[in-house]
């Protein structure tokens, strides 16, 4: 088990050295810099300001630099904030994007687990119809449509909730529900699929003739092995779910991270946009890495082979 | 479908038929008859057939231009003229939804292709040769897995301006990891079969064996998956052009309409209804056949 975590975080290792590597390149070998968007700014205007973030000296110089200071945990300065760091950016912002998230993912995952487990205990009932009709549909009407559409509802048309931003309690209802229910649906679904073929297996039937009840078969023999499945989505779900979708701070106008990643490409703020991304890899590296070990941990199976 | 006969050495059924099998079908034919008792599937067939059809012929028969404004008329409710209303510039939503709904499936076509060549290539290769050929290959495939992808291909668009072609090529390339790893396990298991080993000792090639015997037989996972790989591009186009990096004005997609729609939906909410709907309607459909695929090919869910 510990040769198994100790590869794994080793390889993780080795993919963010590949995306710090890939990404500082890719920004560096486009056109325009982060300085060329201002008006007028004079050759030595430019000359200063190159020469202060160290634009000036040789590329591999840089990505040294880089380097060296990335171990100290430095993220350098901002190219467009001037006084402000990368550090200093990401602190301020990724705590709205984890409040949205964290709300968003109990939605999901009471929501989606909640109707996966109805819907497959109650197979080819009308319960098991109203269930998975909300699975497809989930998955098939994207968040852009559903945000703006319940926008236009609740908040336009009956004045419920403000249509945008984020100051008050109420103001996280419908960005979380949104973002919420877009992974409810895909978890439902695992479920109900992981929990049917679990049900049929031989120890269920043990525990049924034991005389457990239906409630302790579900939950207590069932769903140990019915989420592994989900468990397996969570990974990437969870990365997506807490760095908020891009998506979703765009429609309501909200602060967090996601919102600053493409405005930072935008303005081609070289430090932000490897900022962010070293960010959403380490994130989804550990969360990956936490998968497998709670996987491990649910499977013998797996846990044997390795 | 039916004359899909398959080579030499029959193949065998990628899982038993149980039902007593009628002389003369063939696996494809079984698998048409079971996807056509199921009717989301077939719902979902044949409202994909109309949207594509439409798509193709409607912006032909439209006496408007997708890009044909009209400064005067402004954006207008549905009418008898135009019966999906217009935009702010006058413009003919049902000519707009029409012409990006080309866009979109183009799109979701062409970057799944992409993305089903590679996997499939990649998949079949590391399955067929084993070893260490095969953990090394796989290895990056995990690596390749914890990346921030949706960042990458956000960060290209970006950075290398709204090119479609790149868009193709970055989608296409994201979403090949998952063929590859289905291929190789299907690779893994079919070559251990004993009509494989018979063709061996045959002495047929490793090309005519990949090709002739291991192939086709993959054929029902792969096509599974493809249906269900193209809405999940369709809707990374979408996602993109929503943050407007996508296709770019005055062309349409279903992206850039629901972006529009959304933008002004308070005033003219027509925007972006009917974009929503039929966007939604598209994948629904997608996902409903793909699903049903599965059920007909028989295909177990799991990755390996």
């Amino acid at each position: 088990m510990l040769r198994f975590i100790t590869s794994r975080f080793l390889q993780s290792l080795l993919a963010l050295f590949l995306v710090i590597t890939a990404t500082f390149f890719m920004v560096r070998f486009v056109p325009g810099g982060p300085f060329t968007a201002e008006k007028a700014v004079t050759p030595e205007i430019l000359r200063n300001l190159e020469a202060h973030y160290g634009l000036d000296k040789p590329l591999w110089r840089q990505y040294l630099d880089y380097l060296s200071s990335l171990a100290r945990g430095d993220l350098g300065p901002s190219f467009k904030y001037p006084n402000r760091t990368v550090n200093e950016i990401i602190f301020d912002k990724v705590p709205v994007s984890a409040e949205l998230g964290s709300i968003s993912l109990a939605v999901a995952l009471v929501l989606g687990i909640g109707l996966g487990t109805l819907a497959a205990i109650r197979r080819n009932t009308w319960v098991d119809y109203v269930a998975s009709s909300f699975g497809m549909i989930g998955i098939s009407i994207p968040t852009f449509v559903v945000g703006p559409l319940l926008v236009l509802a609740l908040a336009i048309h009956l004045g419920w909730f403000n249509a945008s931003g984020w100051y008050g309690p109420a103001d996280r209802v419908l960005p979380a529900l949104v973002l919420g229910i877009a992974y409810a649906a895909p978890i439902s679904r695992l479920t109900r699929g992981g929990l049917l073929e679990v049900l049929n297996q031989d120890f269920i039937r043990t525990a049924r003739a034991k005389g457990a009840s239906e409630f302790r078969v579900v939950t207590r023999h069932a769903l140990r092995g019915g989420l592994l499945p989900v468990v397996s989505f969570l990974g990437p779900a969870v990365a997506g779910i807490l760095t908020g979708s891009f998506v979703i701070e765009t429609i309501f106008q909200i602060p967090g991270i996601g919102r600053e990643f493409v405005n930072s490409a935008f303005n081609r703020d070289y430090t932000l946009v490897l900022g962010t991304v070293i960010l959403y890899a380490v994130l989804i590296m550990a969360l990956n890495l936490a998968v497998d070990i709670a996987q491990a941990w649910m499977n013998p199976k797996v846990r044997l082979e390795s | 479908m039916a004359s899909l006969t398959s080579p030499a050495p029959a193949a065998p059924r990628l899982a038993p038929v149980d039902e007593p099998v009628e002389q003369g079908n063939s696996l494809w034919h079984d698998a048409w008859l079971r996807l056509r008792k199921n009717k989301l599937a077939t719902f979902g067939l044949v409202s994909l057939s109309v949207i594509a059809f439409a798509c193709l012929l409607g912006p032909l028969l439209s006496p408007y231009g997708y890009e044909e404004q009209n400064l005067d008329l402004g954006a207008s409710a549905p009418s008898r003229a135009h019966w999906l209303g217009t935009d702010t510039l006058g413009r003919d939503l049902l000519v707009r939804l029409l012409f990006g709904g080309r866009i979109s499936l183009a799109v979701g076509l062409a970057a799944t292709f992409v993305a089903l060549t590679i996997g499939v290539v990649y998949g079949a290769v590391a399955g067929f040769f084993g070893g260490k050929l095969d953990a090394l290959m796989m290895r990056s495939v995990d690596i390749m897995y914890s990346m921030p992808f949706p960042i990458f291909v956000i960060l290209l668009m970006v950075l290398f301006g709204r090119n479609i072609i790149l868009l193709f090529v970055a989608i296409g390339a994201v979403e090949w990891l998952t063929m590859a790893r289905i291929v190789r396990g299907q690779v893994m298991s079919i070559k251990k079969m004993e009509f494989i080993e018979a063709a061996r000792s045959l002495g047929l090639g490793r090309r005519r064996i990949i090709f002739r015997h291991i192939l086709p037989n993959m054929l029902g996972p792969i096509i599974v998956y493809t249906t269900l790989t193209i809405p999940g591009v369709m809707l990374l186009e979408a996602f993109l052009s929503f943050l407007g990096l996508g296709v770019q004005p005055p062309m349409s997609s279903w992206g850039v309409l629901i972006k529009d729609g959304a933008e002004k939906m308070e005033e003219f909410p027509w925007l972006l209804i009917f974009p929503g709907t039929v966007f939604s309607l598209t994948l629904f459909s997608l996902n409903f056949l793909g699903d049903g695929l599965r059920d007909a090919l028989d295909v177990r869910s799991s990755k390996d």
